[in-house]
């Protein structure tokens, strides 16, 4: 019995027979209906490699511009993603300044940058030498990564100081934006599944 | 299939928690690893129970002081003031903006403590090898671990206050020790979730039939 015909539920534990998906087709486990697989196509990889890239251009726009500028009185202040993290670490706020760092700008930077270690080779039909340690880490490290929570924490603030202030939002803002559905589209072309039936394949 | 349906573990097979790829499950052999990935293979996430009840015991712990301590200062003209999380949004309520106090309170208040109740009763009800309706319990278990990180909200709205209003003598904002006690019950909520083995809740009807 090939065990590589055969899938188990990773809610359910229920074992079943794999079947060929059409493209964007979706298997579903028949007891417990979580995700087993997708279908995959050709294109996926072209799609994911595309939105990864994009999404690296908004999220470098992102960090590298002020996300909101604050005016009372003749006083400007302007705020960048960094300055975010470095202004609770001057407050004596370590703690929570590395909880930002980590969630809003360690996790994702490394997210983007690892899958275009993975993303690029494959395009050229060579597999990386780290796939099998970096899939291990991408999946770890996926639930940390809160660029979209962040944006929603802006846009509160926001309406916060409203009352107080004369807000502005700066151009990392609408980066920002942008950047949450990019980052979304690329995480659902990119389908690991395939990656681990190329290993297979060479193996 | 034309056989009755089978688990995994019934027919000792073991699914790769990072592949997916079934190998033999061998009773007894400590260190197997997926041949695929190298991954640790356990039949189910090792100390799912106990891991998961050490980080819920951790986070009822920091609840109250999440909730009762003020989690910013605020220094302006008009005097000062320490705001929790609940004082924030009754604040967003009384200036007009309901909308946005009702999406605050249900990230940083109704969702932490559902996701609180939600584990412990999922936790519960796993201990006692309990059978009742099992796809309601995924089910449950699924919106969990989806809205959980949701609850960072309220960090991050203090970070860009603290970052924004800097301004000398005009006015000042500070992050709070309540603060702190948030921030770690979300991510120890987090860690309770993933040591959580949805499977467990699945094994006991699987062992009846």
């Amino acid at each position: 019995m090939g065990l590589s015909t055969l899938i188990a539920c990773h809610e359910c534990d229920l074992l079943q027979r794999r079947v060929p998906l059409a493209k964007a087709g979706v298997a579903r486990c028949r007891r417990c209906d979580a995700v087993l697989y997708r279908g995959s196509s050709s294109e996926d990889l072209d799609r994911a490699l595309a939105y990864t890239l994009g999404g690296l251009i908004l999220f470098l726009i992102a960090n590298a511009y002020p996300i909101v500028a604050l005016e009372i009185q003749a006083n400007r202040q302007a705020a960048s993603l960094y300055d975010t993290v470095h202004a609770l670490w001057i407050d004596g706020r370590e703690d929570v300044s590395l909880l930002v760092a980590f969630t809003t700008l360690v996790t994702p930077s490394l997210e983007i940058s690892l899958l275009l270690y993975l993303l690029i080779p494959l395009r050229f039909g060579r597999t990386p030498s780290e796939t099998v340690a970096v899939l291990r880490f991408l999946q770890r490290v996926k639930p940390w990564s809160m660029m979209e929570v962040f944006l929603l924490g802006i846009l509160v603030s926001l309406v916060k100081l409203e009352h107080l202030a004369h807000v502005e939002p700066g151009i990392a803002l609408w980066a920002f934006g942008a950047l949450i559905p990019i980052l979304i589209a690329a995480a659902g072309a990119f389908n690991p599944e395939d990656i681990w039936t190329k290993i297979d394949q060479v193996a | 299939m034309n056989q009755r349906p089978m688990t995994a573990r019934q027919l000792g097979l073991c699914a790769c928690h990072t592949c997916g790829l079934l190998s033999k499950w061998e009773r007894g052999h400590v260190d197997l690893t997926c041949p695929r990935c190298r991954s640790h293979l356990h039949l189910r996430k090792p100390d799912s129970i106990a891991r998961t009840w050490a980080f819920l015991i951790a986070s009822y712990l920091l609840f109250l002081p999440a909730n009762l301590l003020p989690i910013m200062h605020t220094n302006s003209l008009f005097g000062a003031q320490s705001d929790t999380i609940m004082s924030g949004i009754v604040y967003l309520w009384v200036s007009g903006s309901w909308h946005l106090a009702l999406v605050v309170f249900i990230a940083s208040i109704l969702v932490p403590s559902a996701k609180l109740l939600a584990l412990t009763f999922l936790a519960v009800s796993v201990q006692k090898r309990s059978q009742w309706d099992p796809i309601q319990r995924t089910n449950m278990y699924r919106i969990v671990e989806l809205v959980g990180r949701w609850s960072m909200l309220d960090i991050f709205v203090v970070s860009v206050l603290v970052a924004l209003v800097q301004l000398q003598s005009l006015a000042t904002i500070r992050a709070g020790h309540g603060a702190v006690a948030f921030g770690a019950v979300v991510v120890l909520t987090m860690f309770a979730a993933m040591e959580f083995d949805p499977r467990l809740i699945w094994d006991p009807q699987d062992d009846a039939s």
